[in-house]
């Protein structure tokens, strides 16, 4: 066992524990970690609200059992005042010797102090930790005013603080302008209006060069001679790491403070990492707490031999909360990094101002500050950080599309007719949701309740969605796509999220970007857009999964499942054959061939699916990936290979094609199809990418639809040759799967795209985003990671465990019945 | 079928309990459930990690009599635990067994305790 030691139980410390506990469960690290302060790590972020009432124990990143159940020696009220490395060692002020394999130093930092003569004074504070909380509420009491020295991010959080003591309350900056760091002057100027009209006085300009008062704070005296005079100051003047176990240890610090790390964490001794606050990377201390949150996973990985990334620097974007004033600042804020040019949007009647910078070629979105509405700081984030698509008129991006463009090609849910059935199961038209909609229901729950839509088979709810969504927006209501309760994201915006955080589980992301338990809405769709980036097993999580993906198999009524093993094209020996009928037999499974050119077995019981499998596997059969939202079928006809017309051989293609893509998961199924001929065979025309051969090549055609709406493809490209057909293709996909709505089949997410098939085109083949080569290489990284999942299973004992009815007794459902029909069995229907 | 479902009722606690023990508490998955027989009742029995509670109901859903809810995925609408229905989704409420879409049918809940690593079902004794 190894032993770890961590120097610090604050954000990122504890962190770095959660993270490795997760990585390692099988407890091959011993952990102890030293917090000098009185309780266990809390969230720092949400300080403030321990001013509004919430209580030490509710601000705790997890309760002392947490520690004690895995196994964590936390020792808290314990300082580290020496490392001793060439014993290997830490020693604490209670005398307190241990040795370590690994050291960890997460000590954070405190607040920066500057030199002004008088700062020792009664009456000063920081703004950093609970017990400094403590001592502002207890001092405060007995005062009336008080400034804060400091106009950035934290500055005015503290400000918000002491105004809600009641105080008069005054914040004195250095710079010209508030928050210099994230805003440009217009902004700035729009933020103190707003803060001003709140009752904060803001000073500009201002150096202070004395705390006056005998003993007892009474005012400030600034360098121009003026002076202000209050009874109580916060400091809030930036930070500074706590690395003075640095010196003792011969472990170099930065000028600027922290323990100087390589992109890999380490110090120059390769036992001992710093995270967090406490480093100084590339000459860059980081005080947000996802980047040492990164920092953390980082050092997580190498310890337990994963594939660790170096640490390259962190976005900064920021968004401050609490003071009653929306203000987000993302990317190159100021645009200073590039030559760009910027798109402002100010209105001082409702203070409100936007302001993005685009880069010269007018490509890309470089970054930008939203002062009295931030609601699209998530989006433009993600743009910015994913480099993802302009729209045709980038000033749209601030302020929404207006007049009658939207690239609406004329198949939205706003041109279905009114008498159209949009949930069939309950026979619910779109007259009748419209007139829910605006008779209140304006809640997709309350439309459910009050309609019965979408209450059946589920089907129809991506469309009632959309429906809602363009009602509500015709009503003038703003609607933000969020997911779920408990996520207030779109789909993009948490896959840009996973992506760019490294988020591997959907409950880090529920902690960090979600709140609440989660539904059976938001867990299936983070496990999609987890297998879309990660591409790791599914069954690694599977009661995130909808059923048939936790069992790997359709469901079907009565509770048995079927199973669909994987024939690309369409082809199959006579060999492969029999093994089905052997295997279908010996179970006694109702056989059918699919629409898909496949062949689905019904009626297994969950307890038999390892064992059908098995026999499958053996036989060099895969997962069809039926229940899946991933690919199904590659649909062919013979094609030149046998076929008087053929032209190609599409049947050949048609396997490269599926096994291309195999596994692949994605907003909702994928479906293909290769005909040899212009004679179309394969129905290619009605998939969401269809092929069909010519004389020189392949004609590729896209967002086709079957189901109960159906829709043709649209022409992409002709005359490709293979390669450059696969790699439209890979284009194609990743850029669906990137930026599709959840449960939106390629058709509908056409459909929805401003600009439509020319510019779904311009993105693939003239690749005008420049980021064609970057989609290729994410579906490289898919193709070349995936893996048959019922392998898995198969090969593995404690996934097979979870296939059984009961966990108390060893006894199939006995519930499950069937009856005979044609000489085969069906489940006895519905009752009830 | 009726009947089916007066039987989950009948052995709910009224007076006396008596407490089932149903399996070791590493036999159903974290943040997920699994089913337990005890007599001729079939029980959903849910291990929430998330909020660190345990529940269980009966595993038949009422929609379309599918003995399934322990393999529904779970969850919470706005704090109040439930259980979705893998069928078609109609959700439940862990603590009540209320119907949260708005339906007629409820399902049965049971208390649940934990001790010494086993996860203990409570029934009414006369059942
Ligand atoms: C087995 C099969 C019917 C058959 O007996 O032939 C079938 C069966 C089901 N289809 Fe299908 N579809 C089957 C071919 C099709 C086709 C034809 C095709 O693929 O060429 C279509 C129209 C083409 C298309 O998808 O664009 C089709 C359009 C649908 C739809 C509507 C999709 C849409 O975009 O509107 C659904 C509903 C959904 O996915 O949300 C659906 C859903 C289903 C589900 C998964 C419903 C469910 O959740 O239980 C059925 C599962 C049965 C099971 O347990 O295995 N099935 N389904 C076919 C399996 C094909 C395969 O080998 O994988
Ligand atoms: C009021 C406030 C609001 C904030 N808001 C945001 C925000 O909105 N967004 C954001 O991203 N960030 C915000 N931050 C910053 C964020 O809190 C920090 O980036 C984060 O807490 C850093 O975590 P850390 O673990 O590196 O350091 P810390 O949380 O400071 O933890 C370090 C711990 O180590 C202990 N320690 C130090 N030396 C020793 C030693 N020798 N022995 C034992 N223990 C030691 C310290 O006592 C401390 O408990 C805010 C900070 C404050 C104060
Ligand atoms: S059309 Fe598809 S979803 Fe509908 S009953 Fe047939 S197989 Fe099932
Ligand atoms: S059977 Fe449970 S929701 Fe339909």
């Amino acid at each position: 066992m190894q032993k770890v030691i961590v120097i610090g139980n604050g954000m990122v410390g504890y962190k770095f524990c959660e993270k490795l506990m997760a990585a390692d469960p099988d407890r091959r690290f011993k952990v102890t970690v030293f917090g000098e302060e009185p309780w266990p790590a809390y969230d720092r972020v949400h300080l403030s609200a321990y001013f509004s009432g919430s209580k030490a124990a509710d601000l705790l990143m997890a309760p002392l059992s947490w520690y004690t159940d895995n196994g964590i020696d936390l020792r808290t009220k314990e300082l580290i005042v020496q490392i001793d490395r060439a014993k290997k060692c830490v020693h604490s002020h209670l005398g307190n010797i241990m040795e370590y394999d690994y050291l960890v130093l997460a000590t954070g930092s405190s607040a920066f102090v500057p030199q002004i003569a008088g700062v020792e004074k009664k009456g000063v504070f920081v703004y950093r930790t609970l017990e400094d909380l403590d001592a502002m509420k207890s001092f405060g009491k007995q005062v009336r005013s008080a400034a804060v020295l400091g106009g950035g991010l934290l500055g005015l959080e503290a400000a918000k603080a002491v105004m809600d003591m009641g105080l008069q309350t005054h914040v004195v900056e250095f710079a010209s302008r508030l928050m210099p760091r994230q805003l440009d002057e217009s902004g700035a100027g729009i933020l103190q209006a707003k803060l001003e009209e709140l009752g904060i006085t803001i000073h500009l300009n201002k150096q202070t060069s004395a705390i006056k008062g005998n003993g007892k704070l009474a005012g400030l005296e600034f360098v121009d001679g003026n002076s202000l005079d209050v009874d109580m100051l916060v400091i809030s003047a930036g930070i500074r790491s706590r690395d003075e176990l640095g010196a003792g240890a011969g472990l170099e610090t930065a000028p600027r403070g922290g323990f100087v790390v390589n992109e890999f964490l380490q110090t120059c001794d390769p036992s001992i990492f710093a995270i967090g606050e406490a480093a100084s990377c590339a000459g860059m201390v980081y005080g947000l707490v996802a980047p040492g949150y990164e920092m953390a996973a980082q050092v997580v990985n190498q310890l337990t031999q994963q594939k660790a990334k170096p640490f390259m620097g962190f976005d900064m974007s920021t968004k401050l909360k609490l003071i009653g004033v929306e203000v987000a600042s993302f990317g190159d804020a100021l645009g200073e990094l590039e030559p760009s040019r910027s798109i402002v949007y100010e209105n001082k009647d409702k203070g409100i101002y936007k302001r993005i910078n685009i880069s010269s070629d007018g490509k890309r979105l470089l970054g930008g500050v939203l002062v009295g509405d931030s609601s699209t700081y998530n989006m433009l984030l993600q743009m910015v950080q994913n480099d993802m698509p302009l729209p045709p008129e980038p000033e749209d991006l601030i302020l929404g599309a207006r007049g009658d463009k939207g690239g609406s090609n004329g198949m939205g849910v706003e041109n279905l007719p009114a008498t159209a059935q949009v949930c069939s199961c309950e026979n619910v038209t779109k007259a009748d949701l419209c007139g829910s909609i605006q008779a209140g229901a304006t809640e997709i729950g309350a439309l459910k309740t009050c309609t019965k839509a979408g209450t059946g088979c589920g089907g129809c709810l991506p469309l009632i969605n959309d429906l809602l969504m363009v009602e509500l927006k015709s009503m003038g209501k703003v609607v933000k796509n969020v997911i779920c309760e408990h996520f207030d994201y779109s789909r993009q915006e948490l896959l840009d999220l996973v992506k760019i955080k490294g988020i591997r589980s959907y409950d880090s992301l529920l902690d960090e970007f979600g709140h609440g338990d989660g539904c059976e809405t938001c867990k299936p769709l983070v496990a999609s857009i987890l297998a879309s980036t990660w591409n790791e097993l599914i069954t690694k999580q599977d009661t995130i999964q909808d059923t048939n993906d936790r069992f790997l198999a359709n469901i079907q009524k009565g509770g048995t499942y079927s199973v669909v093993p994987r024939i690309p094209g369409g082809e199959i020996t006579p060999e492969k054959l029999i093994v089905i009928g052997q295997v279908a037999q010996k179970y006694g499974l109702y056989t059918k061939i699919t629409g898909g050119q496949r062949i689905d077995l019904f009626g297994a019981r969950v307890d038999h699916l390892p064992d059908i499998w098995e026999e499958l596997i053996n036989a060099g059969f895969e997962s069809g990936h039926a229940y899946g939202k991933s690919l199904r079928t590659v649909k062919s006809c013979v094609g030149s290979t046998w076929c008087r017309y053929g032209v190609q051989d599409s049947v050949s293609f048609a396997i490269q094609v599926e096994e291309r893509y195999r596994g692949l998961r994605s907003p909702h199924k994928l479906k293909g199809g290769v005909s040899g001929c212009t004679r179309e065979c394969a129905e290619a025309q009605s998939k969401d990418f269809g092929i069909i051969a010519t004389e020189k090549g392949w004609n590729l055609y896209v967002c086709g639809n079957g189901g109960s709406k159906p829709q043709q493809t649209i022409l992409l490209a002709n005359d490709l040759d293979t390669d450059t057909c696969l790699s439209y293709i890979d284009r194609f996909l990743m850029f669906y799967i990137k930026t599709a709505e959840p449960l939106n089949r390629t058709a509908t997410w056409l459909n929805k795209m401003e600009g439509g098939i020319d510019y779904l085109r311009d993105v693939i083949v003239n690749d005008c985003l420049g980021i064609g080569a970057e989609l290729e290489r994410e579906m490289a990284f898919m193709i070349d990671t995936y893996a048959c999942e019922w392998k898995e299973v198969v090969n593995n004992p404690e996934l097979r465990a979870k296939f059984k009815h009961f966990v108390n007794v060893e006894e199939p459902d006995p519930q499950v019945a069937f009856g005979p029909m044609r000489g085969q069995k069906i489940p006895v229907g519905w009752a009830g | 079928m009726l009947a089916e479902i007066e039987k989950y009722k009948k052995a709910e606690l009224s007076s006396d309990i008596f407490w089932f023990k149903a399996a070791a508490t590493n036999a159903f998955p974290e943040n997920g459930g699994a089913c337990v027989k005890y007599k001729d009742l079939q029980i959903a029995v849910f291990n929430f990690t998330r909020r660190g509670e345990w529940y269980a109901c009966q595993n038949l859903c009422p929609h379309k009599m599918q003995m399934i809810l322990s393999r529904g995925m779970i969850g919470s609408c706005e704090n109040e635990p439930k259980v979705a229905c893998p069928f078609h989704k109609k959700t439940f409420s862990l603590k009540d067994g209320k119907n949260l879409n708005g339906d007629e049918c409820t399902i049965t809940t049971y208390p649940v305790k934990v001790e010494d690593g086993f996860v203990f079902v409570g029934f009414d004794s006369h059942y």
